[in-house]
């Protein structure tokens, strides 16, 4: 099984490499982009992917310091997923850049042309913001993961694996000098990912928000995007977890009652994205400013209401279905839900983006935007890479905390519970408070 | 010529293993560890152990970060390429807020990783505990106490009888090189 998910997988991988190198090797005009619309789909996909990984900080960060004990059985899976899902965001704007060997530039460097780049530009602390993101998340996940690679260590059959997760384990024994720094750190990079939360996609909204284009220039988009990518990202990993759960057989690691909880949060993210769609409406009216209202008329019914209509449908109706405590715990209704929520919130990028570029201030400039088959396959095959390092994760890496469940458990309380072990399901039970 | 590196004796129960401890400590003992697959709550206590002080690195770290991300952009943007961008100010802090967090949580969180790592000696690929075979099971379902040899406390032969006499069982000394 995980053959076949995997060779369907690097196909898609050889699919981005592939559009990618004809890419470069003609330029960026493969793309569908024209004046006036310069952001097409390399902006949509950058946001997109983004925002899915900022479930996974969520989950490992926010939840741990509310003391949420659930988060133990999907944290390692929803972490992964970030780091993978910021590395395929930052394929597009690095390959939108042009020639892309030159990216660097990007980076405040010295370089003998005395030039540095523009702090006071959005794209700037975009790069600082997202780059932060990805290397703070990646320490996260392999701090959380180091006594779980020791696990590997000691349970390895072959020289090899011993040697590299020896290796990769740094040493560790388990002592409780080493837990007590461990637990700090473990808090600290708690603390310090949490602002991050919220300030990633805040920062990616300001690349928008900062213009001065209609449907833009607003001061509602960070906190409309940090829901947003909430949003999608519970809704990549409650799909990512299905299939998982299905094809290791996780159902008492994972239980009903953890997807439960994740749908409970898709329902407010989901919402609070429907508030603020109805409200950005609302304030390009109440603004009085033409240009402002016909862009939200043009959404709703120019010549890319089909793509408004389809965002509404997924991500205004989609989540709302998740009042219902049948729906909420039913698995093949949420698969198909969470299936719409990516979809719903992909294609929300893509309004924002291209329906306020191609209808700006002069009709005269206005052009229509469609994408080229290369933009489609670079698309596909960011998919490709992305289930690629996914299920190479699921292969070789721990894929359940198993240090963290068990520090869940009633047994590392002593003083509370010294009875004699409870059963199984007991236990995983008492995980979900 | 191979002597004695460190004691350790196993115990069934989490609970097991904090109660020895407690009594490692009230012994007198300084120099030993309480090895466990996950952290036990009140651990800390009955070792005897001081609180942490990873919180002041990390703190110093992204005060340094912050003052590295502002300094940079002000240096850059006012000595030594200034540019007037959209007739703002060349000295525009405001902008430089976000760069300026940015690396404030970045460098806490090296400060963080790095510091741990540094308080644990870590990585460390050779502790004379590797060499035995029943340790292995620490990452698993075992719960151990280690004494090391170069306690002021420490006698092979008082020593393993005091871990029997609080419940530690397969007790075994560690041997390796002479340091």
């Amino acid at each position: 099984m995980w053959w076949v998910l995997f060779g369907f997988a690097s196909s898609g991988t050889l699919i981005l490499l592939g559009s990618l190198g004809w890419l470069v090797w003609e330029g960026t005009g493969v793309w569908g982009l024209n004046n006036p619309v310069g952001w097409g789909w390399a902006i949509v996909n950058f946001v997109f992917w983004v925002g899915i990984g900022h479930a996974g900080t969520l989950i490992s960060a926010i939840l741990f310091l509310l003391r949420q004990k659930w988060r133990t059985s999907i944290n390692r899976f929803a972490e992964a997923m970030t780091i993978v899902a910021v590395i395929c965001a930052g394929i597009f704007p690095g390959f939108h850049v042009g020639r892309f060997w030159v990216a660097y530039y990007l980076a405040p460097v010295p370089n003998q042309m005395g030039v540095w780049p523009n702090f006071r530009s959005p794209l700037l602390w975009d790069v600082f913001a997202v780059g932060t993101y990805f290397t703070v998340s990646l320490m996260f996940w392999y701090v959380g993961m180091v006594p779980d690679l020791a696990t590997l260590r000691d349970r390895a059959k072959t020289k090899i694996r011993r040697l590299v997760f020896g290796f990769l384990s740094l040493g560790w024994r388990g002592g409780n000098r080493q837990w007590q720094h461990y637990e700090v750190a473990y808090l600290l990079l708690a603390g310090l990912a949490t602002p991050l939360v919220l300030s990633v996609h805040s920062v990616v909204s300001t690349d928008f928000a900062t213009s001065l284009l209609p449907g833009w220039h607003t001061t509602i988009f960070p906190p409309y995007f940090v829901a947003g990518a909430i949003f999608s990202g519970f809704g990549m990993v409650l799909t990512l977890t299905l299939i998982a759960r299905k094809v290791y057989g996780l159902e008492n690691i994972i239980t009903i009652g953890h997807l439960e909880k994740m749908n409970k949060i898709i329902l407010v993210t989901g919402s609070m994205v429907g508030y603020a769609y109805i409200m950005e409406f609302f304030i390009s009216w109440y603004s009085g400013n033409i240009y402002e209202v016909f862009t939200f008329v043009n959404r709703a019914f120019g010549n890319y209401a089909w793509a408004y209509w389809i965002m509404m449908t997924c991500n205004v109706i989609t989540p709302q279905f998740f009042w219902f405590k049948r729906v909420r715990r039913s698995v093949p209704m949420m698969f198909v839900l969470s299936i719409f929520v990516n979809i719903g919130m992909w294609f929300e990028r893509f309004v924002i983006t291209v329906t306020s570029l191609s209808r700006d201030f002069l009709p005269s400039s206005w052009d229509y935007y469609a994408p080229t088959l290369w933009d489609i396959l670079t698309f596909v095959g960011s998919f490709g890479l992305f289930f690629t390092l996914f299920l190479l994760f699921l292969r070789f890496l721990p894929a359940i905390a198993m240090s963290e469940v068990k520090g869940v458990l009633p047994q590392a309380d002593p003083h509370r519970s010294d009875g004699p072990a409870q059963s199984e399901e007991a236990v995983i039970e008492g995980a979900a408070p | 010529m191979k002597t004695p590196r460190a004691m350790i004796a196993s115990f069934d129960t989490p609970g097991g293993l904090l109660h020895a401890a407690e009594e490692v400590r009230d012994k007198g003992y300084t120099r030993f560890d309480c090895h466990s697959s996950f952290p036990i709550h009140g651990m800390d206590d009955a070792m005897g152990l001081k609180r942490s002080p990873l919180g002041f690195i990390v703190g110093g770290m992204a005060v340094l970060g912050a003052v590295v991300g502002m300094g940079l952009q002000g240096w850059v943007t006012t000595v030594d390429y200034p540019l007037i961008f959209s007739g703002k100010p060349l000295w525009s802090w405001q902008a430089y807020i976000i760069i300026t967090f940015a690396m404030l949580v970045l460098f806490g969180a090296f400060g963080t990783v790095l510091g741990m790592l540094f308080l644990n000696r870590l990585p460390r690929w050779h502790h004379p505990l590797f060499t035995s075979d029943r340790f292995a099971s620490v990452t698993d379902d075992g719960f151990f106490i280690s004494i090391e040899a170069d306690d002021p406390k420490f006698d092979p032969e008082q020593t393993a009888a005091f871990l029997a006499s609080i419940g530690g069982k397969d007790i075994e000394t560690i041997e390796g090189e002479a340091r």
